[in-house]
């Protein structure tokens, strides 16, 4: 069929910041579907609030609308722009949700936008849970018993008819926001509330557990001459109950026969045509009774989806960009498979290795949350590893991961484990079970034992046990001869053992390790990742490593750049980085050389097939990446793009004889050495907060007590914000140390002079060694003290004077150049009384990259990627910081409501998971945006309730007359309430929950609180507002918790208040840009 | 203990043995199938094949009751790079290394079996030989290049049943036989006759050696032509059979019966470099234009520009690699297809060429 004539433009909706559940593969999915789009001809609208996507970079469509992804946004957009279709399939939950939106708003029909893809009919049958069931039970299929409740009346009458324990979900939500398992009927109360508040049309399906059994996905598509195929089949190591973005899942599926798996084909091509998707791909999930194999539907997501991504990845089957060619009326077999050339995409890929995804958990950030995992999502981030065996892909997986474990290794030593910390460990699903599973095989516990306590598939358990042997045998051979054999070490390496790991084993180190295997001629081997194990010819460079016979990768001639990726998201280093690693790669690929990406994220735009001229998906190792090194000898190793993770990495490689690029090992040291740092920053006669480093508790004291409290305290021994502590007083500084465990010379603890109310300011500049260009200066919103990741920020800066940004440029120039910056370069300062401080610089890209480049249209990780192979500033045009003549403001979306019990105060620890982007004409505006892309739109009407700290009540009182004259009511606890008053400002009073009263829970119950404002205070004493702001996560009222953020809410709202938004292109901007 | 397999033209694959110990020798073929090697393992259109999964991992389920094609292996040997030594599921009997075992099936595992199948897809399929007795890489070869290979060897005879029996398995409650069929045994698959006795046939299944007159005095509603092993070119007689019925039964062959009924037509069968076989082949069907992802397994093909002079139209094509899947002669009252529409193993998309032959037998017995 050919591609359909009647379209010629079409809307894509994205999928919004990177949400626990939403992450990093919409990006690629979207990417995806606007080039595919594109090549075909078509005309392609974006709408994505998420400015660090690669795909809002303006090149990829025609018009790119970074706004709040809303229904009235995008109602906006259709009427300016007329598109002829909507493909909502690419953009996550949210592309379908808001689609569904905009069509009941009558919008697609005043316009006569068609829904391609999926339609509104089967968005509707497959998201609806009760018309989801009707239709399975229609094609004769089998589900758990359920039923549907809209209030708790009805939901405790299900309860009747389903039975304990059951599980809970909420209609249209991702990630299973707001579902549970209930075990008892407290807990059916608790949950049953929660799921009705979040879902969209207070819905919850009300459902028979299948706790235990086996859990699979399949990735089907469908094209409109209804050919159908299944991409690729998916089983969780985990059972059910397990979320399947949480557990550790496997390509192809490994437990199925033929026989089960056919009828589990028949099924998912019944299910995809039942519900009508036209054409696309669609995830569909199985339960598998492991007793007697029924086998009951889960869900349906017609879209493509995070395990799409995986199959993607895990196949070399480009579904998104395929389902984007579907939508538009080309039929599989009229798409060449890109991988082979000559065969067509109506076909099934067959893979010759296996697959793991582990996912990443930040637990550590949560600490009052526990690492309990469920049926609602908490993972960050994944990781995926190709091994010719489980085996191997398990360990490669974890080594992958980045929690420092380095396989399947003995971080714990198992005898001091006690047995019932075990088998609790087993028997309640958490992020670490992998490695309990292992230390209870060390413990000797039987396969059967563990499969009845975790109820993961024996044949898994099975491997894991044969890792376990082999380490044992390794041991033993070494202990016996001295030495290991060359079958020995052989097996471990196809074992996916590490070097470290086999290190830890003999007692020896990494390096020696990987001078024995070298001397043993035990090298990996690259395969190819080909969709047709072997049957054709593939010409498409993307490998994996292996320790087989055989290499098959391909040697050119060209001159060759190595770009290290980040490696799984997780808080801290997520799509930035990626988006920079893209960047690095299109860049050096214009220059002409030939670009080889490393990573292990299968969620990402860099681990796409086409993104770079080679694709190695491998972990962020320095084994790893050395062993591509070898194998490829680039001319050049970029570090910078890919966050902490090969920056980490960038000393050993150069020992070992990469060449690194770009800003200097030694420079990066300088940078990264609080020591060295210190007396460059004073050489320089630059400010710094005052500091020392603590080796015992007594010079810790003393150290403060010189410095003056507050203070700022952390472990030297952990990067990047973690484990920072903000102490008041002597008290609060012992409890830290205590907590910390040791101080001592080998973990001395850093002390910082906290600044307080300071103003923070992040800048990203790019130096070619010579010219130091600033790429954009960022005032943040909210003070330093909390995370330059998770403030807001504005730029241009809105409040700093001429002078002061004179010293930050000054003091930018300054560093760049003593730091022989070549590439990028972050600066965070904080300015206090009129005196700038710098906190930290990062040598590297940083996260506001991709930001600054969207708000003022210069492609600064393009431009620092050629600078890096030589290129100076000037021959690329690039002399000049560039001043926007609008306002952008970045916010940051926070992923509170994942963790039940977790206070949502900010601090000096980075927690936020996503960003997005609101971009307008003022402040106000950009600000109001930003709060509505982030999902906490500001109220125009209603009630605000504020309770502020001390330090905060005199500034307060503008603020609540701001808002007074707006319109709102205002509520207050006593404190506040009285100042207020005091300054003739109507208020009601609130009595405090510490005294007894729930009159605030209660107002937040009933809805009648549009807005919070609440800024604790630091120091004990004060009665506790957790309550309210848990209640306020709950009902997903928008809660401000800084003064300068409540002044930027009120701020927005007046503007908002004062005229209509209205949506502008980021074409449009930046043409404004260049011209002025 | 060692096991090697050696290959006609020099290649060596290390690797363990893991079923029987011995010696066989076979043409040597890979599949690309990632489930079903229990089907496969028992498929006879795998006589006088040494049969190398590309799936690295093999053996996961183990072996059950049901899942056989025939009641015996009959690959002679058996490659893959890791066999699990534990049978995860409820309908597992045993591990697929007992299964071997018992069955006397030389199973080589640790075998770096992409490197094979790579090797085979450049170099074609050919002779191997696989051994545990024989570790002497010179004289492995030899046998290799000295075993009689597939061209011109009849192995139907070795895999078709002695004598004619009645189809009757699964059904406890017979329902009303709508049509007598009778299946010539090349070799069948069991999964053919459960798909024709699952329709309302009445299946009786003869040995490929009996003669036209015998099979018409059944009274049969219609004729399946099994799949079978080998060089269709060397079943001479069942060509011959199938020429002195063709236009007086409607006759449906499937993979070697769609050979024998070609060559019946008087069109040519020619040898595939390496082969199809694996359950992802996309088969398009010329007619309505809809794909069926097919389950294949076969070395030879039918010459579509012979069968066109023939009076029979294509029917169905490989959207791989352009050849011929089906074809159809409409006055002869005959279709047949290349690939495997029972699956067993592989996805059941084109299962409704069985009601096809339904069909046909219901249109041709209301004249
Ligand atoms: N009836 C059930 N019994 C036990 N576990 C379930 C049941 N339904 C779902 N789950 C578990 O909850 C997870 C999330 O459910 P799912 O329907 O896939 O929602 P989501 O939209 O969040 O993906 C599944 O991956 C599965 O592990
Ligand atoms: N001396 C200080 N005074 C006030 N706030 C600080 C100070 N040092 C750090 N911070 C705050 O802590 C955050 C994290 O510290 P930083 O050194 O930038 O660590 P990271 O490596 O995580 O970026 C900063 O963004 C800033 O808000
Ligand atoms: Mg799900
Ligand atoms: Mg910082």
């Amino acid at each position: 069929m050919p591609k359909r004539t009647d379209i010629k433009k079409i809307l894509i909706i994205g999928s919004g910041p990177i949400v626990i559940s939403q992450a990093c593969e919409f990006d690629y999915s979207g990417t995806q579907a606007c080039k595919a789009l594109r090549e075909e001809g078509y005309k392609v609208i974006l709408v994505n609030s998420n400015p660090a996507t690669i795909m809002t970079d303006p090149e990829m469509a025609d018009v790119t609308y970074i706004e709040p992804i809303t229904p009235e946004a995008i109602a906006k957009i259709i009427e300016k722009e007329r598109p002829d279709a909507l493909l909502p399939t690419l953009g996550g939950q949210t592309g379908l949700n808001t689609a569904i939106k905009v069509a009941d708003m009558g919008i697609l029909e005043k316009y006569s936008v068609k829904m391609i893809g999926a339609d509104y009919q089967a968005i509707k049958k497959a998201e609806d849970r009760e018309y989801f069931k009707k239709s399975m039970l229609k094609i004769g299929l089998d589900l758990p018993k359920s039923a549907l409740a809209y209030n708790i009346e009805q939901a405790r009458q299900a309860l009747k008819t389903v039975g304990l324990p059951v599980i809970i979900r909420p209609s249209f939500t991702l990630g299973g926001t707001g579902g549970g398992i209930a075990f008892s009927e407290e807990e059916f109360e608790k949950i049953a509330l929660l799921g009705l508040r979040n879902s969209m049309n207070s819905e919850i399906l009300i459902e028979e557990s299948v706790l235990g059994w086996k859990e699979y996905e399949l990735e089907v598509m469908r094209d409109l001459k209804d050919n159908v195929v299944i991409i690729c089949s998916i089983e969780n190591f985990d059972a059910m109950g397990i979320h399947t973005g949480d557990s550790i899942t496997v390509a192809p599926a490994q437990t199925l026969t033929d026989q089960e798996y056919q009828k589990m084909r028949d099924a998912a091509i019944a299910i995809i045509r039942e519900i009508g998707v036209e054409t696309g791909g669609s995830n569909i999930q199985f339960a598998v009774n492991p007793k007697t194999g029924r086998m009951v539907v889960i869900e349906m997501n017609p879209r493509v989806s995070r395990s799409s991504a995986l199959a993607s990845k895990a196949t070399g089957f480009p579904i998104a960009k395929i389902a984007a060619k579907l939508a538009v009326g080309l039929s599989l077999d009229e798409i060449r498979n890109d991988i082979t050339k000559e065969t067509p995409a109506s076909f099934e890929p067959t893979i010759d290795y296996c697959v793991v995804k582990i996912p990443r958990f930040t637990f550590e950030k949560f600490p009052e949350a526990e690492d309990i995992l469920g049926i609602s999502m908490k993972s960050v981030g994944e990781t995926m590893a190709i091994g010719r065996t489980f085996k191997e892909a398990l360990q490669k997986g974890l080594r992958g991961l980045e929690i420092s474990h380095f396989g399947l290794d003995n971080k714990l030593d198992f005898n001091k484990i006690p047995d019932a910390k075990i088998r609790l460990r087993l028997a309640k699903p958490n992020a670490s079970r992998i490695f309990y599973i292992k230390y209870a095989l060390q413990k000797g516990y039987s396969v059967e034992r563990i499969c009845k306590l975790t109820h993961i598939d024996p044949w898994f358990i099975r491997n894991i046990k044969d890792i376990v042997q082999l380490e044992g045998k390794i041991k033993q051979e070494y202990k016996k001869q001295g030495s290991l054999s060359k079958a020995g070490l052989k097996k471990a390496k196809e074992y996916g053992f590490s070097d470290k790991q086999i290190a830890g084993l003999i007692g020896s180190n990494e390096l020696s390790v990987r001078r024995l295997r070298k001397k043993k001629k035990i090298e990996p081997t690259f395969r190819l990742v080909d969709t047709c194990a072997a049957e054709f010819e593939a010409y498409t460079p993307y490998y994996y490593s292996t320790y087989e016979t055989e290499d098959e990768t391909r040697k050119s001639k060209r001159k060759k750049i190595m770009i290290l990726g980040g490696g799984p998201n997780r808080i801290g280093q997520g799509i930035e980085f990626d988006y920079c690693c893209c960047h690095a790669s299109f860049a050096l690929k214009e220059l002409g050389f030939e670009t080889i990406m490393v990573n292990s994220n299968p969620e990402t735009v860099s681990t796409d097939y086409d993104t770079s001229d080679k694709l190695y998906f491998e972990s962020l190792t320095f084994e790893d990446v050395m062993n591509i090194i070898d194998k490829e000898k680039p001319n050049g190793v970029i570090v910078q793009f890919g966050g902490q993770t090969p920056l980490n990495l960038a000393e050993r490689l150069e020992k070992a004889g990469a060449p690194i690029i770009g800003t200097s090992v030694k420079s990066i040291d300088m940078a990264e050495d609080r020591e060295k740092f210190s007396k460059l920053v004073n050489k320089l006669k630059i400010n710094q907060p005052a500091n020392g480093s603590a080796t015992s508790k007594q010079e810790a004291k003393r150290i403060a007590k010189k410095i003056g409290y507050p203070i700022l305290v952390r472990p030297s021994y952990v990067l990047g914000g973690r484990a920072m502590r903000l102490v008041y007083d002597e008290e609060n500084l012992l409890e830290f140390i205590q907590e910390a465990q040791e101080v001592s010379s080998e973990h001395p603890i850093l002390i910082d002079k906290f600044l307080e109310d300071a103003v923070e300011v992040d800048v990203d500049a790019v130096s070619d060694g010579k010219l130091v260009v600033i790429g954009g200066i960022m005032e943040h919103i909210e003070s330093a003290g909390i995370h330059s990741g998770d403030s807001a920020c504005v730029l241009p800066p809105h409040t700093l004077s001429d002078e002061i940004i004179a010293n930050i440029r000054k003091y930018t120039f300054d560093l760049a150049k003593a730091l022989k910056v070549k590439g990028l370069i972050n600066i965070q300062f904080a300015v206090k009384n009129d005196i700038v401080f710098v906190l930290e610089v990062n040598p590297r890209a940083s996260r506001t990259v991709p930001f600054v480049s969207k708000a003022t249209g210069v492609p600064l990780a393009k431009i620092a990627a050629k600078v890096m192979v030589g290129k100076k500033l000037s021959e690329l045009g690039f002399t000049k910081e560039r001043q926007p003549a609008h306002i952008a403001v970045k916010e940051s979306v926070l992923p509170f409501s994942r963790f039940s019990g977790v206070d949502i105060i900010l601090g000096p620890e980075m927690k936020s998971t996503g960003e997005v982007m609101g971009i307008d004409s003022s402040f106000g505006r950009a600000f109001y945006k930003s709060q509505e892309a982030a999902g906490s739109a500001l109220p125009k009407t209603g009630t605000v309730f504020i309770s502020v700290k001390n330090g905060d009540k005199r500034n307060i009182i503008f603020i609540a007359k701001k808002l007074l004259d707006m319109g709102f009511k205002i509520a207050a606890t006593k404190g506040t309430a009285k100042v207020l008053y005091s300054n003739n400002i109507d208020v009601q009073e609130v009595g405090k929950i510490g005294e007894g009263s729930d009159e605030i829970l209660e107002l937040l119950r009933k809805g009648e609180i549009s807005l919070i404002i609440n800024t604790p205070s630091g120091s004990r004493g004060q009665f506790d507002m957790k309550p309210i702001r848990s209640s306020a996560v709950l009902h997903g009222i928008s809660c401000i918790t800084t003064i300068q953020g409540a002044q930027a809410a009120v701020n927005g709202i007046e503007s908002i208040l004062k005229g209509k938004l209205s949506v502008k292109s980021i074409q449009e901007y930046h043409a404004k840009n260049r011209g002025t | 203990m060692r096991a090697i397999l050696a290959l006609e033209d020099g290649a060596i694959f290390e690797g363990v043995c893991f079923g029987a110990s011995g010696e066989r020798c076979g043409e040597v073929v890979f599949n690309t199938s990632m489930t079903g090697y229990q089907e496969i393992l028992t498929d006879p259109s795998y006589k006088g094949q040494i049969v190398t999964m590309t799936y690295p991992l093999i053996g996961n389920y183990g072996v059950n009751l049901d899942d056989i094609e025939s009641c015996k292996p009959f690959v002679e040997g058996f490659v893959v790079k890791e066999c699990s030594s534990l049978a995860s599921n409820w309908r597992s009997k045993e591990t697929l290394e007992k299964y071997l075992k018992k069955n006397k099936v030389i199973g080589i595992e640790g075998v770096d079996t992409r490197t094979l199948t790579r090797h085979i897809r450049l170099a074609g399929a050919m002779k191997g030989c696989i051994s545990t007795q024989d570790l002497n890489k010179h004289s492995l070869v030899k046998k290799a290049k000295n075993s009689p290979g597939l061209l011109g060897i009849d192995l139907v005879k070795e895999v078709t049943c002695d004598k004619p029996y009645l189809w009757q398995k699964s059904r406890s409650s017979q329902l009303d036989e709508k049509f007598k069929v009778v299946v010539l045994d090349c070799g069948v698959k069991f999964n053919i006759l459960r798909n024709l006795e699952r329709l309302g046939c009445r299946v009786s299944v003869m040995p490929a050696s009996t003669r036209p007159e015998q099979i018409l005095e059944e009274k049969p509603d219609g004729l399946v032509l099994s799949n079978g092993p080998g060089d269709p070119a060397a079943v001479t007689y069942v060509v011959e059979t199938t020429k002195k019925l063709l236009g007086k039964l409607p006759i449906f062959g499937i993979c070697l019966g769609h050979q024998m009924l070609g060559q019946a037509l008087g069109a040519k069968t020619y040898k595939l470099k390496f082969g199809h076989h694996g359950a992802n082949h996309p088969v398009k069907e010329i007619r309505t234009g809809s794909i069926a992802i097919t389950a294949q397994n076969h070395g030879f093909c039918v010459d579509p520009e012979e069968l066109k002079k023939c009076g029979a139209e294509i029917t169905h094509i490989n959207l791989y690699d352009g050849t011929c899947e089906g074809m159809a002669h409409k006055e002869l009252k005959a279709f047949s297809v290349q690939y495997h529409p029972e699956a067993g193993p592989g996805p059941h998309d084109a299962n409704y060429l069985f009601k096809e032959f339904i069909n046909l037998l219901t249109v041709n017995s209301k004249l």
